[in-house]
């Protein structure tokens, strides 16, 4: 698209996607901080990452009042309203990621003073999907490349299928031992807040299809998730 | 945008073939079109100012037709009534049917015409006599009223659809040049509305007006639209997407798209739409 007549117009917009991809940025680096705080048992790690959440708040705060000055002032039409519309919820996805990043990183505080229990590779691995997720979507988002935002989109289904799986094994952990319950109680919530930040990158994917097409992705999106569903049973002992 | 209840926003203008959205077995038929212009070409002399024009009116809709100086949205809107016809080597070519009837047909006379398809102008022309007589004139001369008794309902009601009547009503008898533009446009407006047209035609009806004259002539276009069919020329982006149900845009002569207003102005499919409303270079 060609540049606008007024300036000061095109300037209000490129700091609105300017302040998208900081946030976006932000959010991938607390997800991947509170993952190697995970890991590493480094609560000092953690606690950064749980006080660097504000300055995502105060960018999403700084994304409404960008776009409301927009709405007042420029009236935006067509592509440019879709921008606007885009902004203000991509960033409220954004924000979500953060606080579920934050949790996390409160978690691992409190696992790291736990004796370690399992290997935590599988939800490292979640992790670092989810991040390279983060990465995609805001890469699409500042392209403007809905493709690319709809293979972001349909790509939640393995983090779904990990997140199945290590709920599996962690009932497992907890069966085999109650002194496990406590560090594994916290891991199934770490693993859930990891997936439920890949769901707002989903919805972060889906916005970035409408603003490019001006509609919503047409297909319903497949779903693995079956943690809902999962039951492990005991083996009953024989006598 | 105005209230969707009041008219049917899916049709779309440029053909009566195009599928409606959604449409199931329940749904209406389409509504039936004021206008139906076909490939409409205008020539002044040998320079061509339009360039095979196909837009249909639907009735009782209002359509907004909006694009840059010169992109020939005021040239088709003046063929619609035959305002072009005093222009010396002006010719119009293309067929232009009102319910039906070929407006260019010989036999049809031009001032029969535009009896039925008034018009509005950008700047308020109120003859130069009373409130009473700008209004009274058309019915007048088209033999509408039999008596004076008469003529004066006709002129209250013109001046109450206008939206005027309580504003003038002890002024009647003062000079239409001495009321304030917003109320001289809306005189110009009940002055269209005494014979009774079908269609009003408004060319930049607003833009020698303040933002509260404005708002005026914007609620009387809503509170008219349903019982007249409106065409309005505007280069306020923002008043076409407030007042009209359909939207066409012109450019360099030719109709680019046209469409429900509300898709117009959110999701346009050419990119030339896109550029004029979004306020970019084309």
């Amino acid at each position: 698209m060609a540049q606008h007549i007024v300036k000061a117009f095109d300037e209000q917009l490129n700091s609105l996607d300017a302040k998208i991809a900081e946030m976006g940025g932000l959010a991938e680096s607390m997800l991947a901080d509170a993952c190697d705080a995970l890991s590493k048992r480094d609560a000092e790690l953690a606690a950064e990452v749980v006080t660097g959440d504000r300055k995502l708040d105060q960018l999403e705060e700084e994304v409404n009042d960008i776009a409301m000055r927009l709405l007042a002032l420029r009236q935006p039409t067509a592509g440019d309203l879709r921008a606007v519309l885009a902004a203000l919820k991509i960033s409220s996805d954004l924000e979500r990621a953060g606080d579920l990043a934050k949790n996390v990183a409160k978690r691992a505080i409190t696992i790291a003073k736990a004796p370690p229990v399992t290997p935590l590779i599988g939800i490292v691995n979640m992790g670092a999907l989810v991040q390279g997720r983060i990465k995609t979507a805001i890469d699409a988002f500042v392209a403007r490349d809905a493709k690319l935002a709809m293979d972001v989109w349909s790509s939640d289904e393995e983090v779904d299928q990990l997140h199945t799986s290590l709920f599996r094994e962690l009932l497992t952990y907890m069966m085999e031992d109650p002194r496990n319950i406590t560090p594994c109680a916290h891991l199934l919530f770490v693993a859930k807040n990891i997936e439920r930040i890949g769901d707002h990158i989903t919805n972060v994917a889906e916005r970035i299809v409408f603003l490019v097409r001006g509609k919503l992705p047409e297909r319903e999106r497949h779903k693995e998730d079956d943690s809902s569903y999962t039951e492990v049973r005991p083996f009953k002992k024989e006598n | 945008m105005r209230n969707m209840s009041v008219v049917d926003r899916t049709r779309t203008g440029v053909s009566a073939t195009s599928p409606e959205p959604d449409s199931g077995a329940t749904a209406a038929p389409p509504k039936p079109n004021a206008f139906e212009c076909k490939r409409v070409e205008v020539y002044y002399g040998q320079k061509r100012g339009l360039n095979g024009v196909s837009l249909d009116i639907g009735k009782g809709e209002v359509t907004a037709l909006i694009g840059p100086s010169g992109c020939g949205k005021s040239t088709f809107i003046r063929c619609l009534n035959r305002m072009n016809d005093p222009i010396p080597g002006c010719r119009v070519v293309g067929s232009i049917l009102l319910d039906g009837m070929d407006v260019n047909a010989p036999d049809v006379d031009p001032v029969e015409l535009r009896a039925r398809v008034g018009m509005v102008f950008q700047k308020p022309n109120p003859f130069p006599k009373s409130v009473w007589e700008n209004v009274a004139y058309g019915p007048r001369i088209h033999g509408l009223a039999n008596s004076k008794a008469e003529l004066d309902e006709v002129v209250e009601r013109s001046l109450r659809r206008a939206a005027l009547f309580d504003e003038v009503k002890d002024r009647l008898h003062e000079p239409g040049t001495s009321l304030s533009g917003g109320q001289q446009q809306r005189l110009c407006i009940a002055r269209a509305l005494a014979v009774d047209p079908e269609v009003i035609l408004m060319d930049e009806p607003c833009s020698a007006l303040d933002p509260i004259a404005t708002a005026k002539i914007e609620e009387l276009i809503d509170e008219l639209s349903g019982n007249y069919t409106i065409v309005i020329v505007t280069h306020s982006m923002q008043q076409a997407a407030r007042v009209s149900d359909m939207t066409a845009f012109f450019h360099l002569g030719d109709l680019v798209e046209t469409g429900p207003t509300d898709t117009i102005f959110t999701t346009p499919r050419d990119e030339r739409t896109e550029g004029y409303i979004t306020g970019r270079f084309g």
